[in-house]
């Protein structure tokens, strides 16, 4: 069965081996982000590829009283019947440069944060309303202990996944489901020249897009991917903090 | 982001520090071929070109990889435009289940549309179809001065050929606009056909080529006398769907998949001596007797696609392929001169093959004409591999022969001025449309095709 898919931040490393995956098993696509030309290419390419549906939307994550109005028309671009959505957006700043200028701050947090929080509350009422659908979003494993070298990342991304954890307790009394996707580092533009691609804990974006596209198959509530993460994060989260604060992270 | 990494092409011979861009957009394309920070640059697409054609030590070499959307598909007519950086194995793979395939395709699907136009590449099929350009219908084109421009037959027709074949040098090529052929299945019809030494293979060929579309013959270039250029010979159709075994026959544009194999690290020198070479030509020549048998694309056109990096097999010295391609009238005598060198040698070669060659390709600097071509693999041993290829290439000069620049790693510049009679015609586009040289590899440095670059 085909289903409609909306992807925000369509043009991110990540989300655009998902969305081959998606348009793979027959997802029509509305494809979202702020680069129309790019949006475009990538509907052409994925219509060329997979003989997939696939549409085009624009919208800025930082300008966040518009995303009422954009969920509303996205939509109707749907068929007035969304059945999964994607949300890919993130901003990762320089931790030194958002210390000290707070407009970096703030975009940090708006991109990583509050934009899914405006951009989502509308589609969970729309799927809550029909009683189905799934919103996959894309976390990180930065949320899930601050760090001094990226905490201001890192909490915008633990505020996301302290959200999608009652987004899930709320939309699962109405049949819809949340997943929450937690990668370690990915070698994307947003990495490129920071982590040194070369190192093997660094993944593919082909290798977590299929660990994505799996976990939305089969519901999964939070993915680490790759798999690793998880016991990773697990030894990392039992430090104690009064041994974690002397550390170097 | 630039990063300073040190490349060669495929046959990893004298790898040179580079500084190197990989555009996620036609807009940073634009802005690394005008980048201040360099004063050249060269396009790079799957580096399977041999020698150093596709770097450039002192400017910038720009991989076009990541710039890989299909545009449109036209699913009646089949032609396809895409960025430059798709590779052909991706348009077979979502493709060929519609019932498309590629016009011709060299022997690996790591390649780019871009290299492919840029090499004008050729096939198994050459003898029958031409070269990739054929069927070529326009490509985009990002020019030195920024602009974007269409060459075709009838647009630019003088860029459009300089393009074909011309290695990257008149302009980085942002799109192909490129004719499929259909098919009724993912497999070929082939017959298999042994000669006992060279006379009788050209003989074979001749006979044989009207009725194959695909035809090639792999030879042991390690027999000597009366058995020289001993080889079997690999005829194929493509293959209707009541020719295959009944349980493909449901599925006859998706064959099941083959397992990818891996040559993990550079071989240590000894495991490709000639021993182990005359070993492997032995079993190769042994196996294969007259016979007929229906395969794969797959299996068919990119044998060595299922094992990665098989180009480390030769160690970290690297190796070249020569290829040589001589008119129909010196072809015999031409072979048995240019085998006998490389027997001499006891170099070794691991591949050699042989191919009748159709009719000449449209770009100035493509390489085919007809004739035959012969194609192998020699180890880097130094001085002695030096010598054999000066001596190879004047064995070329003398029979009107013709070096292929997608393989090429080791000629002059005299040398080629006399093998490409169009070389001056090229030049003269080139200082249409780049006349301050922007687009320069090692390999035009090397051999004087842009000069004082
Ligand atoms: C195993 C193997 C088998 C092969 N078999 C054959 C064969 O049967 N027949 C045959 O003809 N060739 C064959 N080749 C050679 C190969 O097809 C060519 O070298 C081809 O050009 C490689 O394409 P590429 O994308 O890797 O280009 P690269 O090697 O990266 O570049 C090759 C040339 O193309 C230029 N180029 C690449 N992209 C662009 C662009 N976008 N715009 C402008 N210029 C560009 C480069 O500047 C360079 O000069 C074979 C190679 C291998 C490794
Ligand atoms: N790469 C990693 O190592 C890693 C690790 C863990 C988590 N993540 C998360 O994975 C997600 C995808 O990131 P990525 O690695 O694929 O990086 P990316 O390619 O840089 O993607 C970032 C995406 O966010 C979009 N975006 C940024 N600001 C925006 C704005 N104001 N309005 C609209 N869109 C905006 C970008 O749009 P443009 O395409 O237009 O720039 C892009 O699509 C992010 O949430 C990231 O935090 C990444």
């Amino acid at each position: 069965m085909s289903e409609n898919v909306l992807v925000l931040g369509a043009t991110s490393g990540i989300g655009q081996p998902v969305c081959h995956k998606l348009a793979a098993r027959g997802c029509a696509l509305v494809l979202a982000g702020r680069r129309e030309n790019e949006l475009q290419r990538m509907a052409d390419d994925l219509k060329v590829r997979y003989q997939a549906a696939a549409s085009v939307a624009t919208f800025d994550a930082m300008a966040l009283d518009t995303h009422k109005a954009f969920i509303d028309s996205a939509i109707a671009q749907a068929d007035h019947q969304l059945d999964g959505v994607l949300l890919c957006q993130g901003y990762l700043p320089d931790q030194q440069e958002a210390q000290a200028d707070f407009a970096e701050a703030k975009r940090t947090i708006d991109v990583n944060y509050t934009s899914a929080v405006s951009l989502l509350e509308p589609v969970a009422a729309h799927m809550a309303e029909r009683r189905a659908g799934w919103i996959a979003v894309i976390g990180s494993v930065a949320g899930d202990r601050g760090r001094m070298s990226n905490y201001l990342y890192g909490s915008a991304k633990a505020g996301l996944s302290a959200y999608l954890q009652g987004l899930r307790n709320r939309l699962a009394h109405a049949g819809v489901h949340v997943l929450t996707i937690k990668p370690g580092p990915v070698d994307t533009p947003m990495t490129e020249g920071v982590v040194d691609t070369n190192k093997p804990t660094v993944a593919t974006a082909e290798q977590v897009a299929a660990d994505i596209d799996k976990a939305i198959r089969k519901r999964k509530n939070v993915l680490y991917t790759p798999w690793f993460w998880r016991p990773i994060m697990a030894v990392i989260r039992t430090i104690p903090e009064f041994v974690f604060k002397k550390m170097k992270m | 982001m630039i990063r300073q990494q040190t490349i060669a092409g495929w046959g990893n011979y004298k790898p040179q520090p580079c500084r190197v861009t990989r555009p996620h957009t036609l807009e940073a394309l634009g802005r690394a071929v005008a980048c201040a920070d360099a004063r050249t640059v060269i396009a790079r697409g799957l580096g399977r070109s041999y020698g150093d054609a596709a770097i450039n030590p002192p400017g910038h070499t720009v991989e076009t990889t990541a710039l890989n959307r299909m545009r449109a598909f036209d699913e009646s007519t089949g032609v396809l435009c895409a960025d430059a950086g798709v590779s052909l194995g991706e348009v077979v793979a979502h493709l060929l289940p519609r019932g498309w395939f590629l016009p011709t395709t060299p022997g690996t699907r790591f390649v780019t549309l871009g290299g492919a136009v840029a090499a004008d590449v050729h096939g198994k099929n050459h003898h029958r179809d031409g070269s990739f350009g054929k069927a070529v219908k326009r490509v985009e084109l990002l020019l030195a001065d920024g602009r974007v421009v269409n060459a075709s037959r009838t647009e630019n027709a003088e860029l459009f050929r300089a393009t074909l074949g011309g290695m990257g040098l008149a302009g980085m090529i942002t799109a192909v606009e490129l004719q499929l052929r259909r098919t009724e299945t993912a497999y070929c019809d082939v017959t298999y056909r042994r000669a006992s030494g060279l006379a009788r293979a050209l003989e074979l060929m001749e006979q044989t080529n009207a009725d194959y579309r695909h035809s090639v013959a792999w030879i042991d270039c390690l027999a000597r006398g009366a058995a020289l250029g001993r080889c079997v010979l690999m005829l194929g159709n493509d293959a209707a769907v009541d020719d295959l075994p009944e349980h493909h026959r449901h599925r006859p544009l998706q064959p099941p998949r083959r397992r990818s194999k891996n040559v993990p690290f550079d071989f240590p020198p000894c495991v490709l001596g000639p021993t182990t070479v005359r070993a492997f030509n032995k079993l190769y020549y042994a196996r294969h007797g007259d016979a007929r048998k229906v395969v794969d694309f797959d299996t068919f056109f990119y044998p060595l696609d299922s094992i990665g990096h098989w180009n480390r097999i030769y160690g970290k010295r690297g190796f070249i392929q020569y290829q040589a391609l001589l008119p129909p009238d010196q072809a015999h005598d031409g072979l048995v001169e240019l085998l006998e060198a490389i027997g001499e040698a006891q170099l070794g070669s691991f591949l050699a093959v042989l191919k009748k060659s159709g009719e000449s390709g449209e770009g100035l600097m493509s390489y085919m004409f007809p004739g035959y071509t012969l194609a192998l693999d020699l180890p880097n041993t130094g001085a002695p591999l030096e010598r054999l290829v000066d001596k190879l290439d004047h064995i070329l000069l003398n029979r009107n022969g013709r070096l292929y620049l997608a393989k090429d790693a080791t000629t002059r510049p005299d040398t080629l001025a006399a093998m490409y009679p169009n070389l001056d015609r090229l030049r003269q586009v080139k200082a249409t449309y780049d006349p301050n040289h922007r687009f320069v590899s090692a390999q035009a440095r090397r051999l004087g095709i842009v000069e004082d670059a």
